[in-house]
């Protein structure tokens, strides 16, 4: 019996969230509403909802299909898995969409698909689903696609004329995990994929071609991708890596973290354990750290011996208590660059102390009133009424930072 | 004392009518009282001192950052926004830079309320539900909202849903008005409304869809509290089913284990379609294999490249890059690695020293087409720096690690004459000891390893010079040293073919190693 739009849509939203991915924001500008369609698009993304994993809600996130050729070990949707097979038809996504959207569920749609017959049929039909969110249906709203790695070159053309943003996981850290995990997939034909992307992205940036013609719009949000954090032995030295390279050869907006979490049916191969979610965040840290407060990935796992990143603080101040003959600093002197590197001050807070310092000299009340953990900073800075003396110096400074030992229940 | 009443909802141009009344009179703040109409307080004294009217010119001025932060926070709730807001602008009478000092107590209180109002504000963009009210004798469908902002913040938000909805009839109720969007006119009130009884069909199915795409392997409670205080929940229907979610979890958790832990086989059969996929993708790597199989010459060789794993640089370059050029083409021009966009493209000399080469081949008068060109070393080496790849020189390592490819490269493009562009490439060739200065721009004669040659510099080197004057020099000789290649290509036409290796290229004799 055919199942109903409900027990599809649970199955395909099923399969569809181990996509950490949920982003809605990364346009270069907001898009206003056009009168007579329907959807706008924020700069900064909504999230219209959160769930108890902590996960926000902001597209609606499914999967056309989750048939799949492929059989990667680590995915719900490979094609040795038991799970129970269905797809939605292109109509009816389109449906789910704008119904959802009307009442303020979502920002637009995330879509992705198993591959099914071939890439090319896969892609068309993701495709078609945009094209006519778009030219049908007047949809100004988010729409982020899945790029399936061999599609054709006119449909990833296509794909970047409707879709806000296109992604294109990379799935393992290392060529060698992918190879071991998803035996049919190639790291050389995932990263040749992205590099067509970042060279479409780059063309349609630059205002105007040689010939003076504009270039096609093409997927002004940008690409992204993700990383499976815990499926194989990659240390968080080599992830790091992986960003820094994405990073920088893809221009991706977003490099997302994905703690391996168990899945139905899971493969033998795999770990059975609770998803590292710590290791997750301090991931997510550390590439905030790249992103936001100037540090490049290597420095931060510089010193690290196992090449891990130490879970009981987090990396901006274990750097800082790797590097203390950097500190401490004078608050109304020390620059912007250094001053992010302070642990405890973010950029709101750098701000705020270079254009009040302007103005006057800034003591430990006035920075404490910028709601900073002062146990963190102090040991860092120096004000006009306090200097941490010897305490950077101190051996067990980075103890201090420490989580107390819990004590052993005696029953 | 004197004392100023002001109704609860009480925005910006009511109050700024009376500040602007009470800093003429010259009263500071210490010597006002901002009270709301119906307080406690002022159920005590229920008539307002006498008005103060204002008289004369306005005195006082007020700076765009302040202005901008006085406006915003009277659409706060609290009643002291009022005292607040007069601090603030007679402190800046005399401290003009008083909203650039963050960590001013009453700054920092004000960008605090400042930052209520906005999250306020972006939380009503994300938790407001439509619920879809049908009526047959509209063209247009009508949907109709509940939401309990903290702020006064309907003006704020109501552009964003009148945008945003636009093909639609909507209203938005709330205990301190309603916005409208009818035909596209936008009405908007200050009128407190009640909750309305409605429903709507497809909320069962988003209902599905927060449960399916819950991830019962991670709770993080905390963290969804956070961005979804609970005082929204109210309003937002899904959350009811948090607590079975949550019960749930732990038994799907250990139930995904125990299939885990059983053996395959016992788990029930695999799909059909999986065999089948499964021999497919091997005739899909037969038929592959047996095609790179049939490939000779220069085809064979990219073909063999691509899976090159023999240093490290393959492991985050996007793409080998092989030579690219015809079969039996005279001139071999040898560069030192793809950069940026020869990495992305996959294809040799397409970054801008490609377009300085392209430029003086032009100028020249040799054809690119007719000219096999190639890297000493076939994948980028680089370091990530933030958003863009700094272009790093290959080491030894990685030129010994290549070399049997350019070997083999030559040996199948049997050139009548190399060009080496820059050290890298020459040393490549010659050996480390070699020196570009001493033996650029003539034609050296062929050895045991390569036809005859010539050394020049790489085009990158001419994009780097920062001087203009000279930048116009160099290219000027390395055009010179051009045409002295293509001289020598001519007046040899006639000669025999260059006595290249033609044995088979032997991947341990690298040259340049010593011993």
């Amino acid at each position: 019996m055919k199942k109903t739009l409900s027990e599809r849509l649970e199955i395909l939203s099923d399969a569809a969230k181990y996509d950490a991915s949920c982003a809605s924001s990364g346009a270069a500008s907001s898009r206003k509403g056009k009168e007579g369609g329907l959807g706008s698009k924020a700069t900064n993304g909504i999230c219209h909802a959160y769930t108890p994993d902590g996960r926000c809600i902001s597209l609606l996130k499914v999967l056309m299909t989750n048939f799949c050729i492929y059989d990667c070990a680590y995915c719900i949707n490979r094609s040795s898995s038991r799970i129970e097979r269905t797809r939605f038809s292109v109509e009816e996504i389109i449906w789910i969409t704008l119904e959802f959207y009307r009442r303020n569920y979502i920002e637009g749609l995330f879509l992705s698909s198993g591959v099914i017959r071939s890439s090319d049929y896969t892609m068309e039909e993701l495709v078609r689903v945009a094209r006519e969110l778009r030219l049908k249906h007047h949809f100004h709203g988010y729409i982020h696609l899945k790029t399936i790695p061999d599609a054709a070159p006119h449909l990833i053309e296509e794909a970047g004329l409707y879709a806000d943003r296109l992604s294109i996981n990379v799935e393992m850290p290392t060529e060698a995990g992918l190879q071991a995990y998803a035996p049919e997939k190639d790291a050389g034909h995932i990263r040749q994929s992205m590099g067509v992307l970042r060279l479409k992205i780059d063309e349609a940036t630059t205002d105007r071609t040689f010939s003076g013609r504009r270039a096609r719009r093409f997927a002004p949000g940008g690409q992204s991708t993700q990383m499976i954090v815990g499926a194989d032995l990659s240390s968080d030295r080599d992830i790091l890596r992986s960003s820094a390279a994405l990073y920088s050869g893809y221009q991706l907006r977003r490099v997302y973290y994905s703690a391996f979490s168990p899945i139905p049916d899971a493969s033998l191969v795999l770990p059975v354990k609770a998803p590292p979610l710590l290791r997750e965040h301090r991931l997510y840290q550390a590439d905030w750290m790249v992103r936001f407060y100037g540090f490049s990935f290597e420095e931060i796992v510089a010193e690290r011996r196992d090449g891990m990143l130490d879970l009981d603080m987090d990396p901006k101040l274990a750097w800082a208590l790797q590097n203390r003959a950097l500190f401490p600093l004078d608050i109304n002197r020390a620059g912007r660059e250094m001053l992010l590197r302070v642990p405890g001050l973010g950029p709101r807070s750098v701000e705020a102390l270079l254009s009040a310092r302007r103005h006057c000299s800034l003591r430990l009340a006035d920075i404490e009133r910028l709601k900073v953990s002062l146990r963190k900073v102090k040991p860092f800075i120096v004000t006009p009424d306090w200097s941490p003396g010897r305490m950077i110096d101190r051996v067990d400074l980075a103890q201090r930072f420490r989580p107390q030992p819990a004590q052993m229940s005696l029953l | 004392m004197k004392r100023i009443l002001l109704p609860a909802d009480a925005g910006f141009p009511v109050w700024r009518d009376r500040a602007r009344a009470a800093l003429q009179a010259g009263l500071a703040p210490g010597d006002v009282v901002w009270q709301v109409q119906g307080a406690e307080q002022a159920e005590l004294f229920p008539e307002e001192d006498a008005p103060l009217s204002p008289v004369g010119e306005a005195v006082g001025h007020i700076t765009r950052p302040c202005l901008v932060l006085l406006e915003s926070i009277l659409r706060h709730s609290d009643p002291e926004r009022f005292a607040l807001a007069y601090r603030i602008l007679w402190r800046s009478q005399q401290e003009p830079h008083l909203p650039a000092i963050a960590t001013d107590p009453d700054i920092r209180q004000a960008t605090q309320m400042d930052r209520q109002i906005r999250r306020d504000a972006h939380k009503m963009k994300a938790f407001l539900r439509f619920r879809e009210v049908v009526d047959d004798a509209s063209t247009r469908r009508r949907f109709i909202a509940w939401f309990e902002p903290e702020h006064f913040i309907l003006e704020t938000v109501a552009p964003f849903f009148a945008e945003r909805f636009s093909d639609m009839d909507w209203l938005i109720l709330t205990p301190i008005g309603a916005i409208a969007a009818c035909d596209g006119r936008i009405t908007r009130d200050s009128e407190p409304r009640e909750a309305p009884e409605l429903t709507d069909d497809v909320e069962g199915l988003w209902h599905r869809y927060y449960q399916s795409i819950f991830n019962p392997a991670r709770i993080k409670t905390k963290a969804m509290r956070s961005e979804m205080p609970v005082r929204y929940w109210k309003n937002l229907p899904e959350t009811r089913l948090i607590p079975t979610m949550l019960a749930d979890a732990g038994k799907r958790v250990a139930a995904m284990a125990a299939q885990q832990a059983e053996d395959s086989a016992a788990r029930g059969e695999i799909p059909a379609f999986h065999a089948r996929h499964q021999a497919e993708w091997s005739r899909r790597k037969a038929e592959e294999h047996a095609r790179v199989e049939g490939l000779e010459g220069l085809p064979a060789l990219a073909a063999a490249l691509r899976g090159c794993d023999r240093c490290d640089l393959c492991r985050h370059a996007t793409q080998v890059v092989p030579g690219a050029g015809p079969a039996g083409a005279a001139l071999m021009m040898i560069g030192e690695q793809p950069g940026d966009q020869e990495d992305l493209h996959g294809t040799p000399f397409v970054g801008p020293a490609g377009a300085v080469l392209d430029r003086v081949l032009e100028r020249v008068g040799i054809a690119r087409e007719s000219v096999y060109l190639t890297n000493a070393v076939k994948h980028f080496k680089f370091v990530s720096k933030g958003r863009r790849r700094i272009h790093q020189t290959p080491g030894r390592t990685e030129l010994v690690a290549c070399s049997p490819w350019l070997q083999q490269e030559i040996a199948l493009v049997r050139p009548r004459l190399i060009v080496t562009l820059g050290a890298t490439a020459l040393q490549t060739l010659e050996g480390p000891s070699a020196r570009l200065g001493s033996v650029r721009g003539r034609v050296r004669d062929a050895t045991a390893q390569r036809p005859p040659s010539l050394a020049t510099v790489h085009p990158s080197y001419l994009l780097r010079l920062p001087d203009a004057q000279r930048a116009q020099e160099e290219e000027a000789r390395f055009a010179r040293e051009l045409i002295a290649a293509r001289d020598w290509l001519e007046s040899d036409r006639d000669a025999a073919p260059s006595p290249g290796p033609d044995r088979e290229p032997d991947p341990g004799s690298f040259p340049s190693e010593p011993g």
